[in-house]
């Protein structure tokens, strides 16, 4: 997984008595996450049926955005010249790739409160790195069911859109999605860093990574002007799902870009994920403790 | 019973200018609470517009080349859009889990010593949060939208004070439901699953991801009759792209009112019911 690149080394040390510096043999520091992971997953599923409630709960709002889309399908019939089966591929693409970052990355969206009560200096004393810590701390396991139901939709979807399998479309069907994973990652942590800065930023993050999703779950065809120009190609998203789909399904851009772009998303997705490592970097450099 | 709880009928003397005054108390107290969250306010404003882009061209798509969808056309598609992500705030659909919280650490004891109703003080504070949201976060998109796209203005004099009316009513509805939901801590101390499922029905039926007409007509039906949600966000927006006639206009309120009453007098139910099994938690 790519995110790990980001992830290992997230923690730089503000000061050398703070972290990293200490740090244990990496056998000792993976045994490290272990456990914390362990005891996420054992306080989480302790209350059972609160767990499944929440488990349903989540799958829901995925399920929504899908039907959401199938619904405007339903009124329009073509969205931007596609067609419905061939706008599920895009959907698929991006809500698995969603569904799968925002279960590993997502919660790092709580950094707001971490900063504010201070639990972020907990997170700095301690011999390991600051965002592994973070995300392992409050990995949503919950959340399970959304990349679940979204992997669904990306099979159902792909298989029924008649697509003409070679070798590299089966590569690109499993790199995009794992591609999407890493940009929609980088997304959660380079917004997230916005906070060390500005402690109330809340839902600003939200108009680019939900904000992405949605943006991703239409044909770039369907926005226009300096919108689209910005979101599609300033902040990379036509490369997460539009243009790996296109090269799915084989059709030309109708906006005129060449047909191999649809292989560039893990080039898109790399140096997101390096722009979000040192964003963090650099935020918890600045990072000055509120006190509390 | 000889209980202290606010829910007793009071003493004998009931003195309406007074309880007026508390309540617009309460009211400004509301109002100047969120007018210092300043920063989160600029930030939602953004996200909004954002999501204004994304909805707009996305249902303008829609409309496509024969320009009309459901009965919409593209300058009403813009105005719902724009109006949407202005009023999700003012009648705060997500992120109040207010009442939960004091149920959980146990302030809402505090509350029940207190000579108004938990109801009506909650309301009260909430009508001022909304009225600071209706400057703050309603007035820039509903600014920025036609600066980008062409909107539908209403042309008929009726529909901007029936608008006026059904947005103070959607606050006080999606305000009702949002207790009934927070209430459901009395008996489940935990109220992430029914705060979830809120989040989660109230965004899609509610008519934020897509106008409900677009459904299949019994389906309309179906939700404006039997749940609270069209009442939320899709009536008020209706009347103000004037979607339908005056008199379907003026039937899409009385509902929403029918409803707003209802699920008020279901707070103070829920309220009473609760407070007979109430556990303080905490110290």
């Amino acid at each position: 997984m790519a995110d790990r690149s980001l992830v290992d080394r997230g923690g730089t040390p503000t000061g050398p008595h703070l972290t990293g510096d200490a740090a244990p043999p990496a056998g000792g520091a993976l045994a490290a996450y272990r456990a914390l992971l362990g005891a996420q997953a054992r306080s989480q599923t302790a209350y059972r049926t609160s767990f499944v409630v929440d488990l349903v709960g989540n799958v829901g709002s995925t399920v929504f955005d899908v039907v959401a889309v199938v619904v405007i399908f339903g009124v329009a019939r073509e969205l931007g010249g596609f067609a419905l089966g061939e706008a599920l591929v895009i959907v698929g693409l991006t809500t698995s790739a969603f569904a799968v970052a925002d279960l590993l990355v997502g919660n790092i969206e709580r950094l707001p409160r971490y900063v504010r009560t201070g639990l972020f200096d907990a997170v700095l004393v301690r011999p390991l790195g600051t965002l592994p810590q973070l995300l392992l701390m409050d990995l949503p396991l919950r959340k399970v069911s959304r990349a679940v139901f979204g992997t669904a939709v990306l099979v159902a979807a792909v298989g029924s859109a008649g697509i003409e399998w070679t070798a590299a479309r089966a590569v690109l069907v499993v790199v995009a999605p794992l591609a999407g994973v890493v940009f929609f990652g980088s997304l959660f942590v380079a917004t997230a860093t916005v906070s060390f800065w500005w402690v109330d930023s809340g839902e600003l993050a939200n108009s680019v990574t939900y904000g992405g999703r949605d943006f991703t779950s239409y044909p770039v065809t369907v926005f226009g002007g300096w919108f689209r120009a910005v979101f599609a190609y300033g902040l990379g998203f036509a490369f997460v799902s539009y243009h790996p789909a296109l090269a799915l399904l084989g059709r030309a851009d109708p906006l005129g870009l060449p047909n191999w772009v649809g292989w560039a998303a893990p080039a898109v997705a790399l140096p997101a994920a390096a722009v979000a490592g040192a964003a963090w970097r650099t935020g918890v450099r600045h990072y000055r403790s509120t006190g509390s | 019973m000889g209980s202290v709880t606010a829910t007793v009928a009071p003493p004998t003397t009931s003195n309406v200018i007074l309880w007026f005054r508390t309540f617009r108390a309460i009211t400004g107290s509301g109002f100047r609470r969120y007018s210092t969250y300043r920063q989160a306010s600029a930030a939602g404003v953004v996200t909004n517009l954002v999501f204004g882009f994304l909805r707009c061209y996305v249902l303008l798509a829609a409309a496509g080349a024969a320009g009309t969808v459901a009965g919409y056309d593209r300058g009403q598609l813009a105005t719902f859009v724009w109006v949407s992500q202005g009023l999700l705030a003012v009648i705060l659909l997500w992120g109040w889990t207010e009442l939960a919280d004091r149920i959980r650490t146990g302030d809402i004891a505090a509350d029940l010593l207190r000579p108004v109703h938990p109801v009506t003080s909650h309301l009260a504070a909430d009508l001022g949060r909304a009225g600071h949201a209706a400057l703050v976060r309603l007035l820039p998109p509903v600014l920025v939208g036609p600066l980008f796209f062409e909107v539908h203005l209403p042309r008929r004099w009726s529909t901007v004070p029936l608008f006026g009316l059904s947005v103070v009513v959607a606050v006080v509805l999606c305000f009702g439901c949002r207790y009934l939901v927070n209430a459901t801590a009395y008996w489940l101390h935990d109220v992430r699953g029914p705060v979830v499922l809120w989040a989660v029905a109230s965004g899609v039926l509610a008519g934020l991801y897509f106008p409900l007409r677009f459904l299949p007509e019994w389906l309309q039906l179906v939700l404006w009759l039997g749940t609270p949600f069209p009442s939320l966000l899709q009536t008020p927006l209706d009347v103000l792209v004037e979607r339908d006639s005056t008199a379907t206009q003026i039937g899409l309120v009385a509902l929403q009112v029918c409803w707003a009453a209802s699920i008020l007098g279901a707070c103070r139910l829920v309220q009473r019911r609760a407070e007979r099994r109430l556990v303080v938690q905490g110290g």
